[in-house]
């Protein structure tokens, strides 16, 4: 491209410039209308789950139908009531797709192509994070209502806590590649880190998932309480984005998952035909995104303070023996700052995995201990109160059912 | 001087970082005015990105646009009345004059001003080698320097006992006292609902210590 624009007799500089905006344009295209076929894999596959058929009207397989919903999303009245901090209000939705899109600059599809190759890939990873905070935040605030409000509260205090088991979950292939650039990581990703570290994979997907704010994270949005939370006054194009925002994110999760985890565009004869690369990174990225569907319509919504709790008493000291565990069995095995092939890679690999398993096994069994001790003791408090003379309230078998 | 985009690039960060200090303390709405501060500190980061310090840059989106100015966003939040006070008072000659003496000193550093008055030895006296460019893998760098007992390893320890105080003490801050441990804890509140306003406050400022 850029050699295209030199013939035509521009100087480097500018050639150099326009190939990348349009690149930029390209690829943020590309992100926005793949939301569309996005939107309806979500559909067909939540239709499932819950055993019915989905959108299956407009076009093959109900496949036009997102384009007929985006067409009129956008035709529809952008309503702003009084009161409402004007740039605030319009900038919070641009700042939400922004974010999120930030993310696709680092991601390497092919082991060529790559929009650029930071060697801080995965702080500018957790930098784009923040800003999607500032953007429920601006939402909440400028719409000037009370829901909006908690919810922005709830979102943001839900996106620092997970922030913290994430950027340390991210940490590990950081470790155990040598590398903070992505296109790194993925070279030196000769055994899955999937494989590896299944652990930090756990802890990947459940602090991603609350970082989405999706269900069973979706508190920031609980309908039943706070209406829509932080968007509860956008209307129109601007709530368009918002959700486009939300499902690029979830897709997104699939594809740094994939990168970080799964091998990125790894696979076999990818060193002849690069460009089959970005095949293998689609097809890996959709694990993740069936995950994230996956436990979003199987696993109910999780109330604030256990939210918290989760994150904090038990996500963030995990993931430091993670790392601390990780960091450990990579500098004590011999040899695992030079790996430059599978085959020295399968035995550290191995290890890890072991070491990796036996962590998993002993989390299950404190899990297993501390379940069975609140279950007796609601049970204890039960049957205290069917013996008691009167039964004080309604909070024992709301509590015991739980 | 040579335009060239660097130089350009460079003006626009600069635009952005002034720009924004500037509208932080003369706007009126104390909410606005954090998010002007936000986009000061977006310039200064991507200043940093500018002189070749890809991780610096990061680490200041992570840390002073991601935590400590959603802080600040939380302060003036639980502020009540916050957009109908005056966020003003009499002190801006005192900062006037603070920022014009900071001013005054930085520039007397970085330009060859002090020299050709006849001070020796007050300015930096940067050239073209001096300081050199940074190192391709400044970040490996900056790794083991902060583990090398010869060089930060205890100024990096202190700092994260530092840190590690402030959490505690954070927590035992927000800690309920002895007779809010006899009432039932939250976790048994029946209903789905709002934790109690005092709750979510106390919550907060532990969230966003263990953040720096």
């Amino acid at each position: 491209m850029t050699d295209f624009l030199i013939d035509l007799g521009l100087s480097r500089g500018l050639a150099v410039l326009i190939a990348k905006t349009l690149g930029v344009f390209a690829l943020a295209t590309i992100g926005l209308v793949w939301t569309i076929f996005l939107i309806w894999i979500e559909r067909k596959v939540a239709a499932r789950f819950q055993d019915r058929v989905g959108p299956n009207r407009a076009g093959p397989f109900g496949l036009v139908q997102s384009f007929a919903d985006a067409i009129k999303i956008i035709l529809k009245e952008d309503i702003m009531h009084r009161g409402v901090d004007r740039w605030v209000f319009n900038i919070a939705p641009l700042l939400s797709v922004m974010a999120v899109l930030m993310l696709w600059v680092v991601i390497p599809w092919t082991p060529t192509l790559v929009g650029v190759d930071l060697s801080v890939g995965v702080v500018y990873v957790i930098a784009a994070g923040a800003i999607s905070a500032i953007a429920i935040l601006m939402a909440g605030w400028g719409s000037n209502n009370k829901f909006a409000l908690l919810g922005a509260f709830r979102a943001v205090a839900q996106l620092i806590s997970y922030e913290v088991p994430t950027v340390l979950a991210l940490l590990v292939p950081v470790v155990l590649a040598g590398s903070m650039s992505l296109q790194g990581i993925v070279r030196e990703q000769h055994v899955m880190y999937a494989l590896a570290a299944p652990l930090t994979v756990l802890i990947f997907i459940i602090a991603s998932m609350a970082e989405l704010g999706r269900a069973p994270f979706d508190i920031l949005e609980a309908e039943s309480e706070l209406v829509a939370g932080y968007q509860v006054e956008y209307s129109g194009f601007k709530f368009g984005l918002f959700y486009v925002g939300e499902f690029l994110h979830a897709y997104t999760v699939g594809l740094t998952m994939a990168v970080f985890f799964l091998g990125g565009w790894r696979g076999p004869f990818v060193d002849d035909l690069p460009a089959l690369g970005a095949v293998y990174l689609f097809l890996k990225s959709f694990i993740g995104y069936f995950i994230v569907l996956w436990i979003r319509m199987t696993v109910p919504r999780v109330r604030v303070d256990q939210m918290l709790d989760l994150g904090w008493k038990f996500l963030v000291p995990l993931s430091l023996l993670n790392l601390v565990v990780v960091a450990l069995v990579w500098k004590i095995y011999p040899g695992t700052d030079s790996i430059d092939s599978f085959s020295e890679a399968i035995g550290p690999s191995l290890v890890l995995l072991v070491v990796n398993i036996l962590m998993i096994l002993g989390v299950g069994a404190v899990l297993r201990e501390q379940g069975r001790r609140e279950r007796e003791r609601i049970e204890a408090k039960q049957r205290a109160l069917e013996l008691g003379a009167e039964p004080v309230s309604d909070v024992a078998p709301a509590g015991a059912g739980r | 001087m040579e335009l060239t985009v660097e130089s350009l690039v460079f003006l626009l960060f600069s635009l952005i970082t002034l720009g924004g200090g500037l509208l932080v303390v003369t706007t009126r709405n104390l909410f606005h005015g954090a998010l002007f501060l936000m986009l000061s500190l977006f310039g200064v980061a991507g200043l940093f990105a500018l002189l070749t310090a890809p991780f610096l840059a990061g680490i200041q989106v992570v840390v002073y646009i991601g935590a400590i100015a959603i802080l600040i966003i939380f302060a003036i939040m639980l502020t009540p009345q916050v957009t109908a006070t005056r966020p003003s008072n009499n002190q801006w000659i005192a900062a006037l004059v603070v920022a014009v003496v900071l001013f005054a000193l930085l520039a007397s550093i970085v330009t060859p001003l002090m020299d050709e008055l006849g001070v020796e030895g007050w300015g930096a006296s940067f050239t073209e080698t001096d300081p050199p460019p940074v190192p391709e893998d400044s970040i490996a760098d900056l790794g083991a320097a902060f583990v090398d007992p010869q060089r930060f390893m205890l100024p990096f320890e202190v700092a994260s006992i530092l840190l590690m105080a402030a959490l505690v003490g954070a927590v035992m801050m927000v800690r309920p006292s002895r007779e809010d441990d006899e009432a039932p804890a939250p976790v048994e509140a029946a209903e789905v609902a709002e934790p109690a306003p005092p709750r979510a406050d106390a919550v907060e400022p532990v969230l966003v210590e263990s953040q720096e």
